[in-house]
């Protein structure tokens, strides 16, 4: 069991997901300004036979 | 709660493969919605997908990364990785309970009856090693004469693929079925094994093999929405232990990376020290039950962990 186990819990706002979500959309932006985007749309519209274990 | 999460999955089950029109065309859906995430274990090569699979569109990305550079194109599988990192950071390995097709594939073969068994835990590494070898490292640097890599996850191991992607694929195109060989007969290998070990024990391969859950686990500690413990009234009844489909021990680790948030353990809880919480603050708030209630023996509803 955890030492804490008997201290109530506090209200708090954790900014670690904010954080870490801000990080990865700007990731995402980034990827879309150099048009991955419509890669990947080629990519997911192709049946890759390989990729499913035909061919 | 467990029908709304069953309601969820089939929701997302529904999104995520709404092309019906496929025994008429005999093929994939091509059209634009091909460009949106698929939360969950999907494959794009379904004929009734709607959405791309983001380890599949990750392994190619990174294949056919230096043929992007010598084109001048700066294609990392950063559009990828962001949003698989967006979805991470909201809700984590959630999605593998609530949103996952593979996993209410695997929730439904364990409700045949069976004896059911449990999982070694160490087995739970194996996933975080497919996720840097088989995604990532593999299709990077495992080049073949032309200077491809390739998707060595899908190709050789995803029973996903194989079950939403292949098997259809054959039945739809009697064409494709002179290619077969034994790359199929590996992959059709791999889907019974999963087949036939979900039905003996929960979620074998979300725990095992699957490299998007481990992706999401990463978050487990820093995700938005998360359960919590709250210790001033978790009374060690070890109930959470009982029903865990993941085999987590939630009062002994509330942030464990195998936690999918399915609220099993939430509702298990007699004494509400379990809650979900968006960013810190606590949303679901049980009753404090009576001290009737509390006397009564707490029944195991799942022993297969």
């Amino acid at each position: 069991m955890m030492d804490t186990k008997k201290k109530p819990l506090k209200q708090k706002i954790r900014l670690a997901p904010f954080v870490t979500i801000f990080i990865f959309l700007v990731l995402g932006i980034i990827g879309i300004t150099v048009d991955e985007p419509s890669r990947v749309l080629e990519q997911a519209t192709q049946i890759c036979l390989s990729c499913i274990g035909i061919g | 709660m467990d029908l709304i999460r069953k309601w969820v999955q089939a929701l997302f089950f529904i999104l995520t493969n709404g092309y019906w029109n496929f025994p008429v065309t005999k093929g994939i859906y091509k059209g634009p919605l091909k460009i949106v995430c698929s939360p969950g274990l999907n494959c794009y090569s379904c004929p009734a997908a709607t959405t791309y699979c983001p380890l599949g569109s990750l392994q190619q990305l990174l294949a056919g990364i230096r043929m992007s550079i010598e084109n001048g194109q700066l294609f990392f599988g950063l559009y990828v990785v962001g949003t698989m990192g967006v979805i991470g950071g909201f809700v984590g390995r959630m999605v593998c309970g609530w949103a996952c097709p593979f996993g209410l594939f695997q929730e439904l073969l364990n409700k045949i009856p069976s004896p059911k068994f449990g999982i070694w835990p160490p087995l739970r590494y194996i996933k975080y090693g497919l996720l840097l070898f088989m995604v990532i490292l593999l299709p990077l640097f495992a080049l073949d004469e032309f200077g491809f890599g390739s998707t060595w996850f899908c190709k050789y191991l995803c029973p996903a693929g194989t079950l939403e992607a292949g098997l259809p694929m054959l039945f739809l195109q009697p064409g494709l079925r002179a290619n077969i060989g034994p790359l199929f007969f590996n992959k059709l290998f791999f889907l019974f094994l999963f087949i036939i070990w979900a039905v003996l024990a929960s979620r074998p391969f979300c725990r095992t093999a699957c490299p998007l859950g481990a992706f999401y686990a990463l978050f487990s500690r820093i995700k938005l929405v998360k359960l919590r413990l709250d210790p001033a009234k978790c009374t060690d009844c070890k109930a959470c232990h009982n029903v865990c489909p993941m085999g987590v021990r939630f009062n002994e680790s509330p942030d464990d990376m195998e936690c999918i948030s399915c609220l099993a353990c939430s509702k298990a809880c007699k004494f509400n020290a379990i809650t979900l919480e968006i960013g810190g603050l606590s949303i679901t708030s049980q009753p404090r039950p009576s001290v009737c209630q509390l006397k009564k023996p707490t029944q195991a509803t799942n022993t297969s962990n």
